[in-house]
């Protein structure tokens, strides 16, 4: 018996997330959780020292130094480097880190390294971020290595230490969530504004429980980038995590990275990624399609990121349920806004064009050709902070700094900065944002801010006209 | 770990959908690298002023919930950032037990390593519970861990699950660390067959 369902098991269709689940599961012992092999841990300063905490004081060592890899991006400031860290806690963090990582035997991207960057940034640009792996990181945005065909998510510390101590974490086994996306995304409308959309529509715990596998034309045409931006998100709708099956794109993304597979290899691990797509006929736990046509580029105008209309229209009126209007009105008064408001009417202070969500490349030069030959409105304070050294670079070499500086932005060294203001890049109380970032949670920018999430290109255009504004009637120089 | 198996304790509602784990423990806190002390600056930017003064309307501030150990909030608690400082913030606080119609799933796994246990219950029995502790001077709850039953000395009792893997840790206040390393030989076997990449080994 155990072998004829064993056998039906092998040719039953499984779907992306569960070819790589059935991969790393280690034993699923009765009355145990699944014990999940972790291929890829990347550390950051700010959920990390308790856990190396706890190995030292349980005489541990870290089990696979190799498969660990720490840098510093959520503390450190933005300002032109060597800069000394004026913040002493900040700085004995970052400092705990060092200290630990040289304890442990664990590779460091420290603040002088060219590799340094955000740590979602830095794995996919640095080769580590792979198809069928299992990746994990003390931090949600996890999500975002999902775009490689990996199964990445974000942990707590006590789990930071259980995979430095074991490599392996007790895994609950999600569910299974099938968004396609059909058709094709109209000019002005990004990655961003998918994300926004897919949270817009399901809420901002419609994927709880689900590991979401992205699919469709609309998916399959967008770059790595924007893959990124897509999956980086998906832990606003709830989801553990999300991941598209790896193709073309991914393989070309990939090639000659310095931790990528070599070219001894390198033939041998497509032929085994290309696997790794979801079969035929596989099934999902919920499967739902969105119309990549119909969405617009949005704004946030509430203090979660499901609270999200197009850009043409006004903030929603109050809902009619006793319970969901005060919500709305709570969300409305910390936002110094009002139900009917046309949303090109808000004007911005500030501007972050930055975060895991969208630092890399493809973001910059979307929001550098909206800037090109503009300056930014008066009293509007706008800037730009690379996700990586390496994206810094090669801004720099493409002359996008140029473009930024001529236009008024500022342009910074890369860290997580204003995505949640750890550092000295906050907002002041009731200073209203346009931000690339993830979060317009109350306070998450700095206590009493304002944030309005949108695209890297709305995001510019907001800081040229000083206010929001619908790109797709941008006049680009 | 503390073990969790019975425990009652006065309620203090925060009855409000989508708590985030900023609103937890707002960043500022975060540059610790210890995991004590948070408890002082739990929801910190709701608790106190700019200035640092107390907010006297804010529910912990209220000297009726002095002294609260179960928590009553809205669907969605503990969403955003996988901070675990707000676990540690709302158990240094005193909090045992947090009742909510759902949870954020890394905020759920963070609160059971930590002995925090996270009670699900439907929307109407939430409701009912936060207006019983905004009413009733002194409401509490009784949570047991072994029957899985949640209940007031008023008449109201329901049931929650939890997986039985949780359970069994919570109720024996196990270390995963320990539990996991009973495998060391299916992991060593694994490892084996899956070596570290070669580009990595330089
Ligand atoms: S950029 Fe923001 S969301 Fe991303 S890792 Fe840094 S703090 Fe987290």
């Amino acid at each position: 018996m155990a072998v004829v369902i064993d056998k039906l098991m092998r040719h039953m269709p499984r779907t992306l997330f569960e070819k790589i689940w059935d991969d790393h599961v280690i034993t699923s012992g009765a009355g145990r959780l699944p014990l999940l092999y972790v291929d890829l841990h990347l550390v950051h300063e700010v959920t990390s020292p308790q856990a190396f905490d706890g190995l030292r004081a349980a005489g541990r060592r870290v089990r696979q130094p190799l498969r660990t890899i720490a840098t510093v991006d959520h503390n450190v400031p933005t300002d032109p480097r060597p800069a000394p860290i004026r913040d002493p806690i900040a700085k004995r963090q970052i400092e705990a880190l060092e200290a630990n990582c040289r304890e442990f035997g664990v590779r460091l991207f420290d603040m002088e390294s060219s590799a340094q960057g955000i740590v979602h940034v830095i794995g996919p640009e640095l080769g580590l971020t792979q198809p069928g792996m299992t990746i994990v990181c003390g931090d949600s945005h996890t999500s975002t290595h999902g775009a490689f065909g990996a199964l990445a998510f974000g942990i707590g510390t006590s789990e930071v230490e259980q995979v430095l101590a074991t490599q392996c974490l007790p895994q609950r086994k999600p569910r299974t969530m099938l968004i396609r996306v059909n058709g094709e995304l109209g000019p002005g409308v990004s990655a961003k504004d998918l994300a926004l959309g897919v949270i817009g529509q399901i809420g901002t715990a419609g994927a709880a429980g689900f590991v979401i596998e992205y699919a469709g034309a609309a998916v399959r045409a967008l770059s790595m980038e924007s893959r990124m931006t897509l999956c980086n998100m998906s832990i606003e709708a709830g989801a553990r995590a999300a991941m598209i099956a790896a193709d073309e794109t991914t393989f070309a993304y990939m090639k000659g990275r310095r931790f990528s597979p070599g070219a001894e290899e390198w033939e041998q691990m497509v032929a085994r990624w290309r696997e790794l797509a979801a079969d035929p006929g596989a099934i999902y736990d919920r499967s739902m399609e969105i119309h990549a046509s119909e969405l617009a580029p949005f704004v946030t105008w509430g203090t979660n990121p499901g609270m999200v209309v197009p850009v043409g229209s006004r903030i929603p009126d109050l809902p009619p349920s006793a319970a969901d209007r005060r919500t709305a009105e709570r969300m409305l008064e910390y936002m110094g806004l009002e139900a009917g408001t046309p949303i090109e009417q808000i004007r911005v202070d500030r501007v972050f064009i930055g975060s895991c969500t969208n630092s890399r490349l493809e973001d910059l030069r979307a929001a550098a050709r909206v800037a090109k030959g503009y300056r930014v409105a008066s009293g509007v304070r706008a800037m730009v902070v690379p996700g990586s050294q390496q994206v810094k670079h090669a801004a720099e070499k493409e002359g996008l700094d140029r473009i930024f500086r001529d236009a008024g932005f500022e342009w910074r060294e890369p860290g997580c900065s204003m995505c949640l203001g750890m550092n000295p890049d906050i907002l002041l109380p009731g200073e209203r944002c346009a931000s690339t970032s993830n979060r317009n949670f109350e306070g998450r920018q700095g206590r009493g801010g304002r944030t309005h999430l949108v695209s890297p290109m709305m995001a510019a255009a907001a800081a040229i006209a000083g206010h929001f504004t619908d790109i797709r009637d941008w006049r680009f120089q | 770990m503390q073990p969790f198996r019975k425990h009652q304790g006065t309620v203090a509602p925060l009855y409000r959908a989508d708590i985030d784990t900023d609103q937890i423990i707002p960043k500022q806190f975060l540059k610790r690298i210890e995991k004590t002390g948070f408890g002082e600056f739990l929801f910190n930017d709701w608790r106190r002023s700019v200035a640092g003064a107390s907010e006297p309307s804010f529910v912990l501030n209220q000297p009726a919930f002095a002294g609260t150990s179960i928590l009553v909030a809205g669907r969605n608690f503990g969403c955003g950032s996988s901070r675990e400082h707000a676990v540690w913030a709302l158990a240094d606080f005193g909090f045992r037990a947090v009742v909510a119609p759902s949870f954020a799933d890394i905020f759920a796994t963070n609160c059971a390593k930590n002995g925090l246990l996270t009670v699900a219950v439907s929307e109407a029995e939430a409701s009912q519970i936060a207006r019983k502790a905004s009413e009733i001077p002194g409401y509490q709850l009784t949570i047991d861990l072994e029957t899985l039953t949640v209940e007031d000395d008023l008449g109201f009792s329901s049931r929650f699950t939890i997986d039985e893997f949780t359970r069994h840790c919570l109720l024996e206040g196990l270390d995963d660390i320990a539990l996991t390393l009973e495998h060391e030989a299916d992991i060593a076997a694994y490892e084996a067959k899956h070596p570290v990449p070669a580009a990595w080994q330089v």
